[in-house]
């Protein structure tokens, strides 16, 4: 007998026959996941004995905390005061008369504390570690901006924080490291793999088995075992909440079209959720096309990849016909993740959320075209969304409104820009 | 469940010993060589076989055994071709129990049903599937147990008196004890702290309780044998395979030879280890 390699993966044809017939359309897309972790098949809890305990511990202090008004005070205290929030919805005006069709607006998370969406969860989740008596906080980073951020909040809070950082990362992101040695984290290069985010996450993991007794795994994205998918989107829904007001407030009424790039997926979970179950406005999520959908040079896991289980969740990975993870690409070290948030994958297999790819070099064109007409130079993350935004803009009417997630900025990225540019910074 | 599991532990209990239970992984360093160690397990005094099964990401694993499954993926192994390696070997063996030992994902992708029925077919008895708490047993653990093939839990030092018995309600064959919070390949802790773990899990359990991570030695194995009913020895015997294979990474002339040699040494190990209880 030979055991010959199925013609496709298993999981993902069982995956669309589940689709077919049986993703039912919610009464709310707001009210997941279950208690479980889940999101219709997504999300989950698969993650070694001895994390468990403490992943149920974890969730049991999130839902105290959830309810606890003097923890929702001081995460609105910080938001005020540390953060800056809430950060201003913006007109586009010059983006907007350039591409001649729908207004568009920019929610400015980059003009956050530390420069992105990430200290939004960052405060919330330390406030978490401080209430389960946590001493040692750990992070993954990719891009540097998780990093950054939780190096802050440690330094605010006064705990120790060792961030890892694929080695490849490190080199590209050399501003962010040196921020975070300033912050006084330990920053450890991760060799393994690659030498990008998924490869410092399977390293965070380690560090977290083995000390999990006094130690705070704080995971910068919507994505990893439940809760962290949940409580993370909590964290980050201040964003969305903040621009469905604002929107109301400046056009008196909803916008058509909700944009964010997605890698894991945080950003953009945090602007999509408050609108989700607003039937008239569209949403799309743009993943990183990298060099093109053909081969793997990419992190297009919606577009182009398929279910499966890695760190902590069933969601959609970039993986080969035997299970194995592959190694993705993207201009954007904050956007080079093999897998995505589960809740995505679920808002994607009900057809709530569209989810596009956009290539390295519209992205690097959008950055341009942003700095140029409206004197914000945008993180090559959010340059992926402001690409759909250059795309779809001109098709539509000009009554018409498009909100964007402005996730970060680019300081960090003149370096890799310059490089590409042929500009020897 | 297939019966060699049970068989085997039965006849150690009448040896009045603890088992030596020895991983490799599977296609290490390519299927050929992989297979030889094998078969050569159960002569050097392996009593019971875990094969690892690589995966791209062992989030639970130490370097040594990483960079293993990194060799046999790049030598073009895969899940099919570890069910072919159990295959061949039971070709010779039909006794020597074998416990598949990996990550959820491959078997997710080849098919949670298929991978079963093929696993029945070739003769693995258990597996041990690392990112499948019992919170997950509906993915693999119940259809597994109903087609009759082990599911091995593994219980560590976080695993307290109450959530013991969830961790046991589904497991089979035998308790894997983890001695330590931590990755594969770190330090040995107190042998008597671990024997105080086994005996608090055997207050819970009629089940064999085997203890693994950090055993390297046959003096280790000697130790913790003196509690346990199976000493699982994984870390020591892939370093010994990774320092016998030639600068370019083939196997080398003593690969085979070299982790029988080990092997026999650890089997001393746990032949002693009552006679060191009874003293």
């Amino acid at each position: 007998m030979r055991f010959s390699m199925p013609s496709q993966p298993r999981g993902a044809k069982a995956y669309e026959e589940l689709r077919v017939n049986q993703t039912p359309k919610p009464n709310s897309f707001r009210s997941g996941p279950d208690e479980d972790g889940r999101f219709g098949i997504f999300g989950g809890r698969f993650v070694a004995e001895t994390l468990m305990p403490l992943i149920l511990d974890l969730q049991g202090e999130w839902e105290k905390a959830k309810n606890d008004p003097a923890f929702q005070k001081e995460l609105a205290d910080l938001g005020a005061h540390y953060i800056g929030r809430p950060s201003p919805l913006y007109f586009a005006e010059r983006l907007t008369e350039h591409l001649g069709g729908a207004k568009i607006y920019f929610k400015r998370e980059e003009l956050n504390h530390t420069g992105s969406h990430k200290i939004n969860n960052c405060v919330g989740q330390i406030l978490l570690a401080k209430r389960m008596g946590k001493t040692r906080i750990i992070a993954e980073t990719g891009a540097g901006q998780h990093g950054v951020a939780s190096a802050t909040v440690c330094a605010r809070f006064g705990f120790p924080c060792v961030v890892y950082m694929g080695a490849t990362d490190v080199e590209r992101q050399a501003p962010n490291v040196f921020r975070m040695k300033l912050l006084g984290a330990e920053v450890k290069p991760v060799t393994a793999g690659s030498g990008t985010l998924k490869d410092a996450m399977n390293e965070a993991l380690r560090d977290w088995v083995t000390n999990v007794e006094n130690t705070y795994y704080l995971i910068g994205t919507a994505a990893g075992p439940h809760p962290y998918p949940e409580l993370v989107r909590d964290f980050q829904s201040v964003i969305g909440k903040e621009a469905r007001e604002q929107i109301l407030e400046a056009e008196g009424r909803l916008p058509d079209l909700v944009v964010a790039a997605v890698g894991g997926g945080s950003n953009a979970i945090g602007i999509f959720h408050p609108f989700l179950d607003d039937e008239s406005v569209q949403i799309v999520g743009v993943e990183a096309g990298g060099r093109g959908l053909e081969g793997v040079e990419h992190c297009a896991s919606i577009t182009a990849g398929s279910p499966g289980v890695l760190h902590g969740n069933r969601t959609y990975l970039l993986q080969d016909r035997d299970g194995q993870i592959l190694e993705g690409h993207s201009i954007s070290a904050g956007l080079d993740y093999p897998g995505i948030g589960p809740e995505h994958s679920w808002l994607h297999s009900t057809g709530r959320v569209e989810y596009v790819p956009i290539m390295d070099q519209e992205a690097l064109d959008a950055f341009q075209t942003l700095t140029r007409l409206e004197g914000i130079i945008p993180a090559l993350e959010a340059s992926h969304a402001i690409a759909e935004v250059i795309k779809r803009a001109p098709k539509m009417r000009k009554d018409q409104i498009i909100v964007m997630n402005l996730s970060g900025r680019g300081d960090k990225d003149i370096f890799t820009v310059g490089k590409i540019l042929g500009v020897e910074l | 469940m297939t019966a060699r599991m049970d068989n085997r532990f039965a006849a150690l209990k009448s040896e009045g010993r603890p088992a030596l239970i020895t991983y490799f992984m599977g296609g290490d360093p390519d299927f050929d060589t992989s297979l030889g160690i094998m078969k050569a397990l159960p002569a050097a005094g392996a009593d019971i076989i875990e094969l690892g099964m690589p995966f791209s990401d062992p989030m639970a694993d130490g370097p040594a055994i990483q960079l293993a499954g990194q060799r046999a993926l790049k030598g073009g192994q895969t899940l099919a071709r570890t069910l072919e390696l159990a295959r061949k070997f039971r070709e010779s063996d039909d006794e020597t129990p074998i416990v598949m030992m990996g990550y959820y994902n491959p078997i997710y992708i080849y098919g949670v049903d298929r991978f079963l029925d093929d696993a029945l077919a070739v003769g693995i008895d258990g597996l041990i599937v690392v990112d499948l708490p019992p919170e997950m047993d509906d993915e693999l653990c119940i259809p597994a147990l109903k087609k009759g093939i082990n599911f091995i839990r593994l219980a560590t030092p976080t695993t307290d008196d109450k959530r013991l018995p969830a961790v046991l309600k589904n497991t089979s064959g035998f308790v894997y004890y983890v001695s330590m919070t931590g990755i594969t390949g770190s330090a040995l802790p107190d042998p008597s702290l671990v024997s105080g773990a086994v005996n608090r899990i055997k207050g819970h359990t009629s089940l064999p309780v085997c203890v693994g991570f950090g055993v390297k030695t046959a003096d280790h194995a000697k130790a913790i044998g003196a509690a346990a009913d199976g000493v699982v020895v994984g870390t020591a015997i892939v370093a010994q395979i990774a320092g016998s294979l030639t600068k370019d990474g083939k196997a080398g002339p003593d690969t085979i030879a070299s982790v029988a040699t080990l092997v026999r040494g650890l089997a001393t190990g746990v032949r002693a280890a009552r006679l060191v209880a009874a003293e």
